[in-house]
């Protein structure tokens, strides 16, 4: 049986996270009723004309500088011709042959396995209206039409569906640690085309590629390159060959059908937008835009290691989302022991936000509190039982770790005389458990600890109380 | 006869009390009902609105207030966009669409108290050199109603000649303001590209067109100008540069100035009566103290190729989105949305409409696009390189306007190529973006007009009014009227 190796190529449209629209003053805001964020200009009216967004072309520069890419000093618009009801102009303000950005790339791991996917360019556009559908009628709504899109175009760098749906991963966290949009996928925020091709093994030059469209989410873009890849298999194994053709995945049915072949394939009369000067983009301005990215989550997750002391799991688990890293960093400054930090949020913060479903920015107790709670931990001013408790109360009812253990009297016990009353009482109350102690159960012991903690509603050193019981019970 | 008035006399009246606003109007409009439904140099006439506004302009002056063209009427031409009203292009396809904003231009006209009195015929979305392609009729020219305005502003150089407005806006893409203003003997200023603001300006070709006034005289043309140049942060290709006062470069005199004669334009093929009226009047300039000297623009040759590439291309697209979705005129029947581009387009725009489109779709075409459009955008620089060059030994060049006077209503509509030939003096202007004028410079044996055109550099209008203004004062050409239109 013969191996077919995979290539596949993504093209990314990314949402810039622009108050108002790419050639317009209309908001760009999400949701709102059909048609109220309109202008002559996003609705394509005789005699307007487009006014470039500088806030868009920074962040798609922020964006370049942040995938490693060249920026073209040049670059320049052109016009994309094509009929379609969801254009209002009926041509596409986008970038052809002088994009913004050039080159560049994205670190993935697969299996253990670290790879660098290429970047071909990334180019400014303007998104499209969107056309509604109904029982008879269809509706068009120009609120999307002229929002500020970027594209980013890999090479065809990537193996296997598991690749491409870490390239997305790394690419969307990458984005978002740029802060250049929302990366919501349910909002549109990033949409995805990709080219797939198979080749036989030995074979040196790549197969015929299909594009496929119409994937709404990552999943559908694995899913949907599995099933193609199968169907390219299938072609060609049994004989068949590939046409070059674009091709719609549809998610209910879980399969792709042919759109249109290269032969139907739009002509799409590309020409310099007349109505836009070209981008000069200054070394110094660049610069100037450099100086202000924040780090990849590649170098974060070292720096926790290094500055931290972090294992590398906890540093990847915490730099995976910008905004827990930042809440992790604003907590750790405050604390003297940063991994007692990381382990308060990889467990009860991380299990607290997925019960509640909110994010760490809706997380209801400041890092600054939090610090507080695990520095009380930490001085063996309250033991980790009460920590827990602390850490409920301040959820519920908010307030400072610290005055919630003095109001309440949480304190730890640490005095020795007040300790030793309580184990001779637990010595005195449970000769049978001794016995079983002495003769050699383990449990006996913990049991004997604990009756300690309870008799002391939980507020006993538990380490004194331990040693303590040890040295009796040894005697 | 307040219609037969300049704007530097209506607007003298007016300050001086000696007549209102309301009149002005009132006379207009007059013209327009004795002469317009011979001439059609109207689309529109806003008549209530108009003494509305001139009503209004009389109380706001009677009140104090001053704005340098308060209650003064100008025509429009049908591709600009006024706030409210129709702006047809005097295409099928824009029918029952109203204005929901105003063209830069015209809100500075506005700010300054201007009337806007109606909406002037025109060709079809500017591409014609007749006014024979509006899809709503033709216009006359007043000096013979047999013949052709020119075009494609044919309406508006039609109404100022016939008196029936005292000034009016058209466009100029490759001609379409001095032409016009050539055969109907009156003045037409196509501005730099960028001096005007195109916000509003319906495109056709955006790297080309360019708004300019339409006049009685070289002052009023200047005095337009100054109220709609200046950069526009709603136009990416308006020009910043400060605006000179233009009415304090008008002199009598030419002397200092070094006017060029471009060699390639005097080698044969002119109307005789153009060649003669255009000899007359440099003569006229050197009497005025101009020092005439030979200049060359060797790529002149190739400039209407280089226009009917780079125009088309690109009103290619931006004609393409007349579609019948979101405004105009929708053909019924269509069965899914291409069908109803299809319908919609197909008996929305003209035939001239039409040619240009498949032409520009044609040369944007994979596989043609290098020899046609980049090799045509190419040939653009060598053309305005030429003026480059002529620029550095002269102040400003004359030329004719067009190489004929007006031709007769439906003698050249049958052959494209020749009415496109009839632009050759004026299309390089627009290519190399440097600014034009004409202005009336006598007549043909038949009693038409002849234009004389005066070519400046970029951001040049004070040179070239200057030779317009000492040429006018120094002729009698522009106080002539047409007999009455019979």
């Amino acid at each position: 049986m013969t191996a077919y190796y995979v290539t596949i190529g993504l093209e990314v449209h990314v949402q810039l996270k622009t108050h108002s629209k790419m050639f317009c003053a209309c908001s760009t805001d999400f949701g709102q009723s059909p048609n109220t964020q309109v202008c002559p200009v996003c609705l394509g009216y005789p005699g307007s004309l487009p006014v470039m967004n500088r806030a868009a072309i920074r962040l798609t520069v922020m964006s370049g500088l942040m995938l490693g890419c060249r920026i073209n000093p040049y670059s320049k618009f052109d016009r994309k011709n094509y009929f379609y009801p969801d254009m209002p102009k009926n041509y596409q303000i986008t970038q052809c042959d002088k994009p913004l950005c050039l080159g560049g790339g994205v670190d993935i791991e697969v299996n253990g396995k670290s790879r660098r996917i290429g970047i071909t360019r990334i180019h400014q556009e303007e998104d499209v209206a969107k056309n509604l559908h109904y029982a008879k009628w269809s509706g068009i709504d120009y609120n999307r039409a002229g929002v500020p899109l970027m594209e980013i175009v890999s090479e065809p760098d990537m193996e296997s569906p598991e690749e491409a749906f870490a390239y997305l991963l790394a690419l969307r966290q990458i984005l978002l640690y740029a802060g250049v949009s929302d990366c919501n996928l349910e909002e549109g925020n990033m949409r995805c085309d990709v080219n797939v091709s198979i080749r036989p093994e030995g074979q040196k030059e790549l197969g015929t590629k299909a594009e496929i469209k119409n994937m709404n989410t990552f999943k559908g873009v694995f899913a949907a390159l599995q099933y193609e890849i199968a169907r390219q298999t299938e072609v060609v194994s049994s004989g068949g060959k590939i046409v070059q053709e674009t091709r719609r995945w549809d998610a209910d049915s879980g399969q792709t059908f042919s759109m249109r072949t290269k032969e139907d394939a739009h002509d799409y009369r590309y020409f310099p937008e007349p109505d836009l000067m070209p981008v000069a983009l200054p070394e110094a301005l660049v610069a100037e835009w450099a100086a202000s990215l924040p780090e990849l989550p590649a170098q974060r997750r070292e720096r926790f290691v290094r500055d931290y002391g972090l294992p590398e799991y906890d540093a990847q688990v915490l730099a995976a989302d910008k905004a827990v890293g930042d809440y992790f960093e604003l907590a750790a400054r405050r604390c003297p022991n940063p991994k007692a930090v990381s382990n308060w949020m990889m467990s009860d913060v991380m299990r607290t936000l997925s019960e509640k479903d909110i994010s760490i920015t809706a997380f209801s107790i400041p890092p600054e509190a939090l610090a507080e709670l695990v520095g009380l931990t930490e001085a063996k001013a309250i033991n980790s039982n009460t920590a827990r408790e602390v850490f409920s109360i301040m959820l519920t009812e908010g307030g400072r770790a610290g005055e919630i253990v003095t109001a309440r009297g949480l304190a730890q016990v640490s005095d020795a005389g007040a300790i030793e009353k309580v184990v001779d009482q637990v010595i005195a109350e449970n000769a049978k458990v001794i016995e079983d102690f002495r003769s050699g159960k383990a449990a006996a012991f913990k049991f004997l600890v604990g009756q300690v903690m309870r008799l002391s509603k939980g507020k006993a050193n538990p380490q004194m109380a331990g040693d303590m019981l040890q040295r009796k019970l040894s005697n | 006869m307040l219609n037969t008035l300049s704007l530097h006399e209506v607007i003298a009246l007016l300050e001086r009390r000696e007549c209102r606003s309301q009149d002005v109007v009132q006379a207009v409009l007059e013209a327009i009902g004795q002469k317009d439904g011979r001439l059609h140099g109207y689309l529109m006439v806003n008549a209530e609105e108009a003494l509305a506004q001139a009503k209004m302009a009389d109380e706001a002056r009677a009140a104090g207030h001053k704005g340098r063209l308060l209650g003064v009427p100008i025509a429009i031409k049908d591709v600009l966009n006024v706030k409210g009203q129709p702006c047809t292009c005097g295409s099928k396809i824009l029918k029952g669409y109203t204005s929901p904003y105003d063209a830069t231009a015209i809100a500075r006209l506005r700010a300054e108290g201007a009337v806007f009195l109606g909406r002037t015929n025109m060709d079809e979305f500017a591409m014609g050199s007749s006014t024979e392609n509006s899809a709503y009729g033709i216009t006359r020219n007043p000096w013979n109603p047999d013949c052709v305005p020119g075009g494609s502003s044919g309406g508006s150089a039609a109404v100022v000649a016939a008196d029936e407005a005292i000034a009016a806006l058209g466009s100029d893409t490759g001609g379409s303001v001095r032409q016009p203003a050539s055969f109907c003997g009156c003045v037409g200023l196509k501005p730099t590209y960028g001096r005007i603001s195109r916000y509003g300006l319906t495109a056709y070709a955006s790297s080309l067109d360019q708004i300019g006034p339409m006049t009685k005289t070289v002052a009023d043309a200047a005095l337009l100008l100054q109220v709609m140049a200046g950069g526009d942060p709603a136009d990416s290709s308006s020009l910043s540069a400060p605006v000179p006062d233009y009415k304090a470069a008008l002199r009598k005199d030419l002397k200092g100035m070094t006017l060029g004669l471009p060699r390639e334009y005097f080698v044969g093929g002119l109307h005789v009566d153009v060649e003669r009226r255009l000899q007359e009047a440099i003569e006229v300039c050197r009497g005025l103290g101009a020092r005439i000297v030979e200049v060359t623009l060797p790529r002149s040759r190739e400039a209407i190729a280089t226009y009917y590439i780079i125009a088309p291309a690109e009103a290619s697209a931006n004609l393409s989105r007349f579609d019948g979705v979101r405004y105009g005129f929708r053909a019924t029947g269509a069965e899914d949305p291409i069908d109803l581009y299809k319908k919609t387009r197909a008996q929305g725009f003209g035939p001239e409409v039409k040619r240009r489109i498949i032409l520009g779709t044609y040369v944007l075409s994979s596989g043609y696009y290098d020899a046609f459009y980049v090799r045509a955008q190419k040939v653009r620089t060598l053309i305005r390189r030429d003026f480059e060059e002529a620029f550095k030994a002269c102040d400003a060049i004359l030329s004719p306007v067009a190489p004929t006077p007006a031709y007769r209503i439906g003698e050249n509509s049958a052959d494209p190529l020749q009415m496109y030939l009839g632009d050759i003096f004026t299309v390089p202007v627009n290519l190399a973006g440097i600014c034009g004028l004409s202005v009336p410079c006598g007549f043909t044996a038949e009693k038409l007009p002849v234009g004389l055109q005066v070519m400046g550099p970029a951001l040049g209008e004070e040179a070239i009014l200057r030779v317009g203004y000492a040429y006018e004062q120094a002729t009698q050409w522009h106080q002539q009227r047409p007999g009455s239109l019979s």
